[in-house]
């Protein structure tokens, strides 16, 4: 096993880049860059698949391992899988392309320009998830930002600049701390590689700043409630392939470093820090709900249900259950495939009628059948109805945090009472009610392309909803290592003074 | 006598000057060709530099005259620096109007000016180089005689300089009162116990050397002199003395006081945090490109100091390769200033840049990069720059430097971000000339190749710089 696919699945997409940035541009040629951008990023997810395939999913370690000599003496580029950054990859691979075929409706201009900026940004996102030394995890993370800033900034809607300038600037100040605490850790160690930190520890009187520090970056990213606040703003000026990619997967890199470094390298501040998360969570779950029963705009609704959703996460990732991270993991997955989908939905009626405003329409389900089945499947997603992937998530944070505390447990279960209303609520004024506007009758129905990309995201929400084996399989090994490594167990014991 | 072959680039670089001197006063219209034997030369003195052997360490001139590891590697980059910016500059100062035969003359004596600082091992030797730049320096500032702004900035560079050369001066007398001694090394000698004429020499060359760099507070005159010189000179500012400052603070801290260091460590530390903070904040509300390129560097001498406020041979390399990759991000700044021309006529506000992404992608791609990399993006040459001065920072618990400088980074972040989106988000204007020289095309090139793929082998700088050894 010599042939080194990580680092083949990482430059790919910019190899692929590359090659559309140095074929001459014309129109007519726009559409052939696009096929060469569907062609690399459908390689890419089957080179991921296959990785998934061959993976073993019995080992604790780390596999398909590649260390090579980078900055001399100081760090190597290290990277590595283990289950549950397989499954991101995945993701990760799986949403990209669809991005890419939804381009044809949504990006008007320099359409050339665009998929260079989604293919690099790929190449960065797998990088995040399967770095396994601090300072090239660090790079992938910040590299994000430059293509991202450049989709909301040249594609986005009127308040753009303003957006990206807010996305930019927020992620930029959470991670310089991050960027402090690796420095720190090398010093402290003598070492930025993942595996022998592991294996090193860190000393318990560096722990709680170290934490705060990686916590600051990552609280920001998830986005937490009190710093969400660039998340609606980035969501409803991103162009749909922007706003996918964005709650799809550059929320989810958050959500594991939580799980790879928070609770993987500090577990006893981590332990120590836990009524932190569970009250921000819990306050993110509640809020806002709340405020997403009042959005007008269909994208900051989706928005602000991200961050409820979020909020889950991090509440399921510090029970330090099995049940709690697993769920945790599952409700990124899910969650990955659920906002996709939504996005893609609001990008579906925006490019016919030109708003986001809830108000605007009505009465969809009697002109476009065929997009109310699709919405009816992701609404029920969203909010977790057994049978879909979000339920599975869901159940199992509950679950965990039921183990670890009964009064959080119930205050988070609201929270899944409140999603149903937001977006069932959601889901009746744009389908349900009378045709009342003459602009709406005129919309026609989902094109091939649309159900081809839509159809994909339903097929594994309900697989996964009433199969989930495949994922809690690939992670069940290395969560229950993790919790043993760390003696998170031991640790919750002597916490609850067993 | 033996040893006159180690200063032989230095001598070949005083003859040519003389050379061509006579040869630009004799022979009618030549300054297209002196500015180009101006530019050869200094290509032969690179090759001249690159031929001594690597391994000798040695002192000339009674032990005032340091050949060295140090002073071989910033010769070479002071060298090649110049010679890119002799490259890239070429069309402009044609079209501006100021191609004499004293400009590239003028050019050649400042870097020799340099060049003896930069070996210098004596208070002496030191401000002689300082002052055969800085007079070069001054009429090069005002060159454009005709400009109001030109000769503003140089009247301006003069006044001020004039007067951080006196406290430095003053500095000098102080050190050689207490130490009995000009030469480095023998006032490390002598001077084993603290005395407050000796702190307030050391204070006092301080300024004048923070005045060199554009240290905060001593950085009054870099945005007035930066916006009103020709760009050509401008460039030149932004990046040559810098190199032969920043190897005088490294010899003179760490050679006579590397025993005092904590009188002088909070002094830098000042500095460094100052000129970070206070770069990024004033760089905000810049409209002209050269002004707010005049902050950046100021910012950016921030970062160079606090990887010397360590005092340690890891902080010094790392604020050597910070110069490194800083020397290569403004070039390419500059080399895209100097393609922003339209009917004979550059541009250089914030505003002309309105769009350019429409009419010149190759352009403003570069640009992207640079400001990116400027503003310490990774995974550009400037995010490793920095990363380098934090390591050393913070191996020393230098924390609050540490957080200081990166927050500041932040800010910067912001007006760097400003001009991408002027760049790329806002609605075009008309179109540039998409016509330029080779040189200029090949700086830009290669500039902006080194920053891009500098991640990909990051060692190779780091490794010859950390062959440098300082005491």
């Amino acid at each position: 096993m010599n042939f080194p696919i990580l680092s083949s699945l990482i430059l790919l997409p910019t190899i692929g880049a590359l090659f559309i940035f140095f074929v001459r541009s014309s129109n007519s040629q726009y559409q052939s860059s696009k096929y060469v951008a569907l062609f690399i990023t459908l390689a890419n997810f089957f080179l991921s698949l296959y990785l998934w395939i061959v993976f073993d999913k019995s080992i604790v370690n780390f596999q398909f391992v590649e260390e090579r000599e980078w900055i001399s003496g100081f760090v190597n580029y290290k990277v590595g899988v283990d289950g549950i950054s397989i499954l991101f990859i995945l993701l990760t691979t799986f949403i990209t392309p669809i991005c890419v075929i939804t381009v044809n409706a949504t990006i008007k201009n320099r359409l050339k320009d665009f998929l260079i900026a989604i293919l690099i940004l790929e190449t960065f996102m797998i990088g995040v998830f399967c770095s396994l030394d601090l300072v090239v995890f660090y790079l992938f993370f910040e590299a994000g930002l430059i293509p991202m800033f450049l989709i909301i900034g040249i594609w986005g809607g009127e308040r753009r600049v303003y957006s990206a300038f807010k996305f930019f600037l927020y992620t930029l100040l959470g991670s310089v701390l991050m960027l402090v605490a690796i420095i720190s850790i090398y010093w402290i160690t003598g070492t930025t590689d993942v595996i022998k930190l592991y294996e090193l520890g860190i000393d318990a009187k560096y722990q709680n700043l170290l934490w705060l520090a990686f916590f600051s970056s990552f609280a920001v990213k998830t986005p937490m409630w009190p710093v969400h606040t660039w998340l609606p703003d980035a969501h409803v000026e991103a162009p749909t392939a922007g706003s996918v990619l964005l709650a799809a997967i550059l929320l989810k890199m958050a959500g594991y470093g939580f799980i790879r470094f928070s609770l993987g390298l500090f577990p006893d501040a981590s332990l120590y820090f836990v009524p932190l998360v569970y009250t921000l969570s819990l306050i993110a779950i509640i809020y806002t709900s709340l405020v997403a029963l009042m959005q007008e705009d269909m994208k900051k609704l989706i928005a602000y249900s991200s961050v409820a959703h979020m909020g889950f996460v991090t509440l399921g990732i510090f029970t330090m259950t099995q049940q709690g991270i697993e769920g945790s993991i599952f409700q990124m997955i899910s969650h990955g495939l659920v906002s996709a989908a939504l996005f893609l939905c609001v990008g579906v009626v925006y490019d016919r009628l030109h708003t986001r405003l809830i108000n605007r329409y009505g009465g969809l389900v009697s002109i476009m059948p065929k997009y109310a089945i699709v919405f009816m499947v992701f609404t029920l997603g969203a909010l977790g109805l057994p049978g879909t992937s979000g339920f599975i998530g869901e159940f199992l944070v509950l679950m965990g945090a039921f183990k670890k505390n009964i009064l959080v447990a119930t205050i988070a279960s609201l929270g899944v009472i409140l999603g149903a209303a937001y977006m069932l609520w959601l889901y009746k004024r744009i389908i349900f009610g009378k045709l009342i506007n003459e602009d709406v009758k005129k919309m026609v129905d989902l094109k091939r392309f649309e159900i081809v990309t839509l159809w994909l995201l339903v097929l594994p929400i309900i697989f996964f909803g009433f199969y989930p084996e495949p994922l809690i399989n690939s992670i069940e090994v290395s969560v229950a290592n993790m919790i043993d490594m760390n003696d998170l167990d031991k640790i919750n014991k002597l916490a609850l003074g067993d | 006598m033996e040893n006159l072959q180690l200063i032989i680039p230095e001598l070949f670089i005083s003859i040519m000057i003389m050379f061509l001197l006579i040869f630009g006063v004799f022979k009618k219209n030549s300054s297209q060709l002196v500015y180009n034997l101006t530019t050869v030369s200094l290509v032969a003195a690179l090759a001249l530099i690159i031929n001594l052997d690597t391994q000798i360490q040695s002192s000339l001139f009674n032990n005032s005259y340091n050949i060295d590891s140090l002073a071989r590697f910033m010769k070479i980059l002071l060298i090649l620096s110049g010679i890119f910016v002799m490259l890239s500059s070429s069309k402009y100062i044609q079209i501006s109007k100021i191609r004499k035969i004293e400009y590239p003359i003028l050019i050649l004596c400042s870097i020799l000016g340099m060049m003896v600082m930069i070996s210098s091992n004596d208070l002496i030797v030191f401000y002689m180089g300082l002052e055969l730049q800085s007079l070069a320096l001054y009429v090069l500032a005002s060159f454009n005689r005709d400009n109001l702004l030109s000769t503003e900035s140089g009247l301006k560079y003069f006044v001020l300089s004039a007067l951080s050369s006196g406290l430095l001066l003053y500095g000098c007398s102080l050190i050689y009162g207490f130490s009995e001694t000009t030469n480095f090394n023998q006032i490390m000698v002598n001077t084993k116990e603290i005395e407050y004429g000796l702190t307030f020499g050391i204070v006092f060359i301080l300024v004048g050397l923070a005045f060199k760099i554009s240290a905060v507070p001593f950085h009054m005159w870099a945005p007035d002199v930066y916006q009103g010189s020709p760009t050509s000179v401008t460039v030149l500012f932004a990046l040559l003395p810098k190199i032969a400052a920043l190897t005088v603070f490294i010899r003179f801290l760490y050679i006579p006081f590397y025993e005092l260091g904590d009188q002088w460590q909070m002094i830098i530390i000042f500095l460094s945090i100052a000129s970070m903070v206070f770069g990024a904040v004033a760089a905000i509300g810049q409209k002209n490109l050269k002004r707010l390129i005049a902050y950046s560097s100021i910012s950016h001498m921030g970062y160079a100091l606090a990887g010397l406020s360590t005092g340690t041979t890891q902080g010094v390399q790392s604020s050597i390769t910070y110069i490194t990759i800083y020397l290569v991000m403004n070039l390419a700044f500059f080399s895209c200033l100097f393609m922003l021309k339209r009917n004979d006529e550059y541009y250089e506000n914030i505003d002309d840049l309105s769009g350019l992404s429409k009419n010149h992608p190759l352009l403003s791609l570069s640009l992207l990069v640079v400001l990116f990399s400027l503003a310490g993006i990774p995974p550009l040459a400037g995010f490793f720059a920095k990363f380098y001065i934090f390591v050393a920072v913070i191996n020393e618990k230098m924390y609050f430097l540490a957080i200081v400088g990166l927050l500041a980074t932040v800010i910067a972040a912001f007006y760097y971000l400003r001009i991408i989106k002027i760049i790329y988000f806002d609605p075009e204007k008309e179109k540039f000339e998409s016509k330029h020289n080779l040189g200029l095309k090949f700086t830009l090139l290669a500039s902006t190749f080194f920053i891009l793929a500098y991640f990909i082998y990051p060692s190779g700088i780091v490794d010859i710089i950390s062959q440098i050894n300082i005491n």
